[in-house]
C-alpha cells in the first residue's frame, strides 16, 4: 500500500509533536479544539465525580452494616443515597464512555481529523463543568434528599433541601449531552474517510450513533420536566401536586420518558466497547456484525416505548401495565442477540487474556445476570413484589456497574497505550480486574436475595433479619473499592514509568491503531483510505505485520 | 408467629398470591440458571480451547450465520413471551379487586399508616385482619406518595395523593408480618412501617369487640353531612333542592352538563366534593363551593362511605356477570368500589385463586 509508510512511521530520530506535547500552557488546554485534549479533560473531571460518588457509596454501605441508623441519621442517609445517584448517573455514567472514549476515538476510528463541530465539543465540556460546579455547590450548601428520581409532590412541595440548585445543575448538564450527541451524529455522517462505508464502521461507532440518537431525543424531555418542577416549586403553578390541581403520576411519566432511554445511554456505549474488546483479543471478525449493529439501533428505538415499566405499581391503568410489560420483553431480544454473538465470536478464535479481555469476559457474565434479572422485573406480576426493593438496586447495579463501568475500565486499559503512549502494568491490571469482578458480585448478589425477602430500598434502618446479607454486601463493597482504586494508582504511575507502548501494541487492524501513539493533533499525517472491512484480520487488511512486530520487539529491547 | 417457608432465604408465604408469585420466580430462576450456565460454560470452553497458541496468530475467518441468528432471536422471544404471560395473569389478579370482601380504609401520612375498619376501629401502623377473608384496601395519602407493601403477601401498591388506589389480598397463614412503606417519602421513610397481624376468625372477632369502636365511617360521614359541613342543606332530598340527589347515586351513571356520562364511583364522589365545578350534573347550577382544604382525607373517606350507604342496592348490580371485576388501579373503574352487601349476584372474578 502506498500510504503505509506514512501512516506507520519508522523510528524517527527526534520525537514528533503529538497532541499531548503540542502546546503545554494552560491556555492551550482550556481553549483547545482538539477532541483528544477535550477527552482528557473529561477523563479527569469524570474520574473526580466517580470518586465522589464512590465515597457516598462507601458511606451507604457502612451505614447499612447495622440495622439501626447509627452511623448516619436518616436525614443524612437520604441525602447520601440521593447524591450518590445524582453524581453517578448524571455526572459519571452518562458522560463516561461517550465523552471520554467516544470523544477520543470516534474521529480516529473513522479516519477524521476531529469531530465535525470542534468548538461545540469544547462548549459541551464547559457546560458539563458549569452544571457540575453548580451541583457541587448545592451539595456543599446542604444537598438534596429527594432521591435521584425527584418524585413529586415530595420534590415540589415537601422537601426543604436544595432541589432547585441541583435541578438547575442537571438541567444545564443535559445540554452537554445533547451537544455531544449532535456532534457525534454529524461527525459519523459527514467525516468518514474515503472507503469507510457504514458497514466498515467499528461497532463502537454504531453503538455511539445509537446512544447519540437517545441523547438528542430524550434529554430535552428531562429538561422540560425539571422546568415544570421548578415552576411548581417556585411559582406554585399546579402541575404535579394535587393540592394545587396537579397530577403526581404525570411527573413519573415525564421523568421516565427520559430516564428509561437514559438507561440505554448508560449501557449502549459499554456494549460498543465490548464488541471491540472481544473481537480484538480473539483476533477474529466479530460474529454477526450487522445483527450487533442493528440491535443497538433497535434498543435505542424500543427504549423509548417502555418507560411505563417503572410505574407498574404507581396507579397507572393495568392495561397500560400489560402493554409496557410486553414491550419490555421485546427489548430483551436485541440484548440477548448481542450476548450470543459475542460468545460466538470466541469460537475458533486465538484468545489472549490481557487485562482488557478479562474485563470483557467479566462483562459477559455480569451483563448476563443483569439482563436476566431484567426479565424478572419486566414480568409484571412478579415485579409488583420486587419493585422498590433491593432486587431493583441489585439489578440496575449489575447493568450499570457490571455493564457500563466494567466496559469503561476495559476500554480505558485497552486504549491506554493509544491515549498516553505508555503501557500500564499488566500484572496489576489483571489483579485489579479480578478484584473488581469478585468484589462486585459479593456486593450486589446478596441484594437480589434481600430484595426477594422484601427489604425496601432507600431505608436507613432495616429489620434485623436482613443484617447478615447486608454484611456480605458491605464486605464485598470494600473489595470492590480496593479493585477500583488500584487502576488510579498504576495507571497514573505508568504515565511516567510505563514502558513505551508503540503505535500498535496489540497488532490490530482498526484505524485508530494505524497512527502513532499518542496520535498527532491532526490524527493522521496522511488522509487514510480504507480498503478493508471492520475487524479484518486477514492478509488484505493492509497491515505489515512483520514490520509492526519488528517495531514492538525494538521497543521491548530498548 | 412467623412461619418458615420451605426454602430458607425466602419470605413467608402468607397470601393466596404468594405461591403463584413464587412459582413464577422459580421459573425465572430456572431460565436464568440455564442461560447463565450455558453461556458461561461456552465462554470458558472457548477461552481455554482456543487460547492463543502463539501471540498474534490469525485464525480463520467466520462471518456469521443467518441460521444461528434466527434461532437465537426466536427462542428468547418465545421464552420472554411465556414470562410475560405468567406475569400478566398474576398481575391481573393482584390488581383486580374481588366483588366482595372486608373493606378497610388506609391513609398514609409522613410517616405513619392510619387505618380504619368498616366497624369503626382505628389503628396506626398495625393492621389486624382475619385469615381466609378477602381484604380490600381503599388507600390515599395526606401528603406525598407512599406505598403499602406486605412482602409475605407478595403485593404492594402506591398510595397517591389526590386519588384513591386499591389493593386486595387474602391471608392464608395466621401470624405477624412486616408492613413497609416502599415508596421513598422523606425523612423517616424507613420508619414508616409496622405489622400486619393475621388472626383466626374467632380471635379477630374478639379483637374487634375488645377494641373500643368509635363511630363507623358511615356514622362519621352522616354526622359530617348533616351537622358539621352542612351538606344536607342542599343535598337533603327535598323537592326544591339545589344539589343533586344522592340516594341511589353510587355506581349509577350520571349525565353531566355537556352531555358526558360518568359512573358515580368513589373517585367521582371524592372529586365532586373537592372540585364541584369540574363535573356538574345535568340540570344543576355550578354553585357548590369547594371543600378542598376543609376536609381531611379521613373525613373524605367517611363522607364517601356515607354516600355509598345511601345506595344499598348498588353493590351487587355493578358490572354484571360478563366482566370479571374491572381493574382496580385506575380511578375511573368502579369495581373496587363495590360494597360488601349480603346478596351477591356478581360473578366471581375468573382469575381469583382461592385455595
Amino acid at each position: 500500500m502506498q500510504t503505509q509508510d506514512a501512516i506507520i512511521p519508522g523510528s524517527a530520530p527526534e520525537p514528533k509533536l503529538n497532541y499531548l506535547t503540542n502546546g503545554s500552557t494552560l491556555r492551550s488546554w482550556l481553549l483547545t479544539k482538539d477532541h483528544k485534549r477535550i477527552a482528557i479533560m473529561y477523563l479527569i473531571t469524570v474520574s473526580l465525580f466517580f470518586m465522589m460518588g464512590g465515597m457516598y457509596a462507601a458511606a451507604i454501605r457502612l451505614e447499612l452494616l447495622t440495622p439501626a441508623s447509627d452511623l448516619l441519621q436518616s436525614g443524612t442517609y437520604n441525602k447520601v443515597f440521593t447524591q450518590h445517584g445524582i453524581l453517578m448517573i448524571f455526572f459519571f455514567l452518562i458522560p463516561s464512555i461517550p465523552a471520554i472514549l467516544g470523544n477520543f476515538l470516534i474521529p480516529l476510528m473513522i479516519g477524521a481529523k476531529d469531530l465535525a463541530l470542534p468548538r461545540v465539543n469544547l462548549l459541551s465540556l464547559y457546560i458539563y463543568w458549569i452544571g457540575g460546579a453548580l451541583t457541587l455547590w448545592a451539595l456543599m450548601q446542604g444537598g438534596v434528599d429527594t432521591g435521584w428520581t425527584f418524585y413529586a409532590p415530595y420534590s415540589t412541595t415537601f422537601s426543604n433541601t436544595y432541589v432547585m440548585a441541583v435541578g438547575l445543575g442537571i438541567f444545564i448538564n443535559g445540554f452537554s449531552s445533547i451537544l455531544t450527541g449532535l456532534n457525534f451524529i454529524v461527525t459519523i455522517h459527514t467525516m468518514r474517510a474515503p472507503g469507510m462505508t457504514w458497514f466498515r464502521l467499528p461497532l463502537f461507532v454504531w453503538a455511539h450513533y445509537a446512544t447519540s440518537l437517545v441523547m438528542i431525543l430524550g434529554t430535552p424531555v428531562v429538561a422540560i420536566t425539571i422546568l415544570l418542577l421548578a415552576l411548581e416549586r417556585v411559582a406554585h403553578i399546579g402541575i404535579f401536586d394535587p393540592t394545587v390541581g396537579g397530577d403526581p403520576i404525570l411527573f413519573q411519566h415525564l421523568f421516565w420518558f427520559y430516564s428509561h432511554p437514559a438507561v440505554y445511554i448508560m449501557i449502549l456505549p459499554g456494549m460498543g466497547v465490548i464488541s471491540e474488546l472481544i473481537s480484538s483479543f480473539s483476533r477474529k471478525k466479530i460474529f454477526g456484525y450487522e445483527f450487533i449493529a442493528f440491535s443497538s439501533i433497535a434498543i435505542a428505538v424500543f427504549g423509548f416505548l417502555v418507560w411505563g415499566h417503572h410505574m407498574f405499581v404507581s396507579g397507572q391503568s393495568i392495561y397500560a401495565g400489560l402493554v409496557f410489560s410486553f414491550l419490555t420483553m421485546v427489548v430483551a431480544v436485541p440484548s440477548a442477540i448481542k450476548v450470543f454473538n459475542w460468545t460466538a465470536t470466541l469460537y475458533k478464535g486465538s484468545i489472549s487474556y490481557d487485562t482488557p479481555m478479562l474485563y470483557a469476559l467479566g462483562f459477559l457474565g455480569l451483563f448476563l445476570i443483569g439482563g436476566l434479572t431484567g426479565l424478572f422485573l419486566g414480568s409484571v406480576g412478579l415485579t409488583v413484589h420486587l419493585t422498590d426493593t433491593y432486587f431493583i438496586v441489585a439489578h440496575f447495579h449489575y447493568v450499570m456497574v457490571g455493564g457500563q463501568v466494567i466496559a469503561y475500565l476495559g476500554g480505558i486499559h485497552y486504549w491506554w497505550p493509544k491515549i498516553t503512549g505508555r503501557m500500564y502494568s499488566e500484572f496489576w491490571g489483571k489483579i485489579s480486574a479480578m478484584l473488581v469482578f469478585v468484589g462486585f458480585n459479593l456486593t450486589f448478589f446478596p441484594q437480589f436475595i434481600l430484595g426477594y425477602q422484601g427489604m425496601p430500598r432507600r431505608y436507613a434502618s432495616y429489620p434485623e433479619e436482613f443484617q447478615v446479607l447486608n454484611i456480605f454486601s458491605t464486605a464485598g463493597a470494600s473489595v470492590l473499592g480496593v479493585g477500583l482504586i488500584m487502576p488510579v494508582i498504576y495507571l497514573t504511575h505508568s504515565l511516567i514509568f510505563g514502558k513505551k507502548a508503540g503505535d500498535n501494541p496489540w497488532i490490530l487492524p482498526g484505524l485508530e491503531w494505524r497512527t502513532s501513539s499518542p496520535p498527532p493533533t491532526e490524527n493522521f499525517e496522511v488522509m487514510p483510505v480504507v480498503t478493508w472491512e471492520a475487524y479484518d484480520f486477514s492478509d488484505e487488511n493492509g497491515l505489515d505485520i512483520d514490520e509492526i512486530k519488528r517495531q514492538q520487539a525494538e521497543l521491548a529491547t530498548a | 408467629m412467623q412461619n418458615t417457608s420451605w426454602v430458607p432465604l425466602f419470605p413467608d408465604q402468607a397470601s393466596t398470591f404468594a405461591w403463584q408469585v413464587d412459582a413464577l420466580y422459580f421459573y425465572l430462576i430456572a431460565i436464568s440458571v440455564f442461560f447463565t450456565v450455558g453461556i458461561v460454560a461456552a465462554v470458558f470452553f472457548f477461552a481455554i480451547k482456543y487460547r492463543a497458541k502463539e501471540k498474534y496468530e490469525t485464525p480463520d475467518e467466520i462471518h456469521g450465520s443467518m441460521v444461528l441468528e434466527t434461532v437465537w432471536s426466536i427462542i428468547p422471544f418465545i421464552i420472554s413471551m411465556t414470562i410475560f404471560l405468567g406475569g400478566a395473569i398474576i398481575y391481573f389478579q393482584q390488581y383486580t379487586s374481588p366483588p366482595e370482601g372486608m373493606e378497610i380504609y388506609v391513609v398514609g401520612k409522613q410517616w405513619m399508616w392510619k387505618i380504619q375498619h368498616e366497624t369503626g376501629q382505628r389503628e396506626i401502623n398495625e393492621l389486624h385482619i382475619p385469615v381466609g377473608t378477602k381484604i380490600k384496601l381503599t388507600m390515599t395519602t395526606e401528603d406525598v406518595i407512599h406505598d403499602f407493601f406486605v412482602p409475605a403477601f407478595r403485593t404492594k401498591a402506591d398510595v397517591v395523593p389526590g386519588r384513591y388506589t386499591y389493593m386486595w389480598f387474602e391471608a392464608t397463614e395466621v401470624g405477624k408480618f412486616h408492613l413497609f412503606c416502599a415508596e421513598y417519602c422523606g425523612l423517616n421513610h424507613s420508619g414508616m412501617g409496622g405489622w400486619v397481624y393475621v388472626m383466626s376468625k374467632d380471635d379477630f372477632e374478639q379483637w374487634l369487640s375488645g377494641n373500643t369502636a368509635g363511630q363507623t365511617p358511615v356514622e362519621a360521614g352522616k354526622d359530617l353531612f348533616q351537622n358539621k359541613l352542612g351538606c344536607a342543606s342542599c343535598h337533603a332530598g327535598g323537592p326544591q333542592q339545589r344539589g343533586a340527589k344522592l340516594e341511589g347515586l353510587f355506581n349509577s351513571d350520571v349525565k353531566l352538563v355537556g352531555g358526558q356520562t360518568v359512573k358515580a364511583d368513589e373517585q367521582y364522589i371524592r372529586n365532586s366534593i373537592l372540585n364541584p365545578a369540574s363535573q356538574v350534573v345535568e340540570g344543576f347550577q355550578p354553585i357548590m363551593p369547594t371543600f378542598k382544604g376543609q376536609v381531611t382525607e379521613e373525613q373524605l373517606n367517611a363522607l364517601v362511605a356515607y354516600i355509598k350507604s345511601l345506595s344499598p342496592g348498588a353493590a351487587g348490580s355493578s358490572p354484571g356477570g360478563a366482566a370479571p371485576g374491572a381493574p382496580a388501579m385506575t380511578n375511573t373503574n368502579a369495581a373496587a368500589a363495590n360494597k360488601p352487601a349480603p346478596a351477591k349476584p356478581a360473578a366471581k372474578p375468573a382469575a381469583n385463586s382461592n385455595k
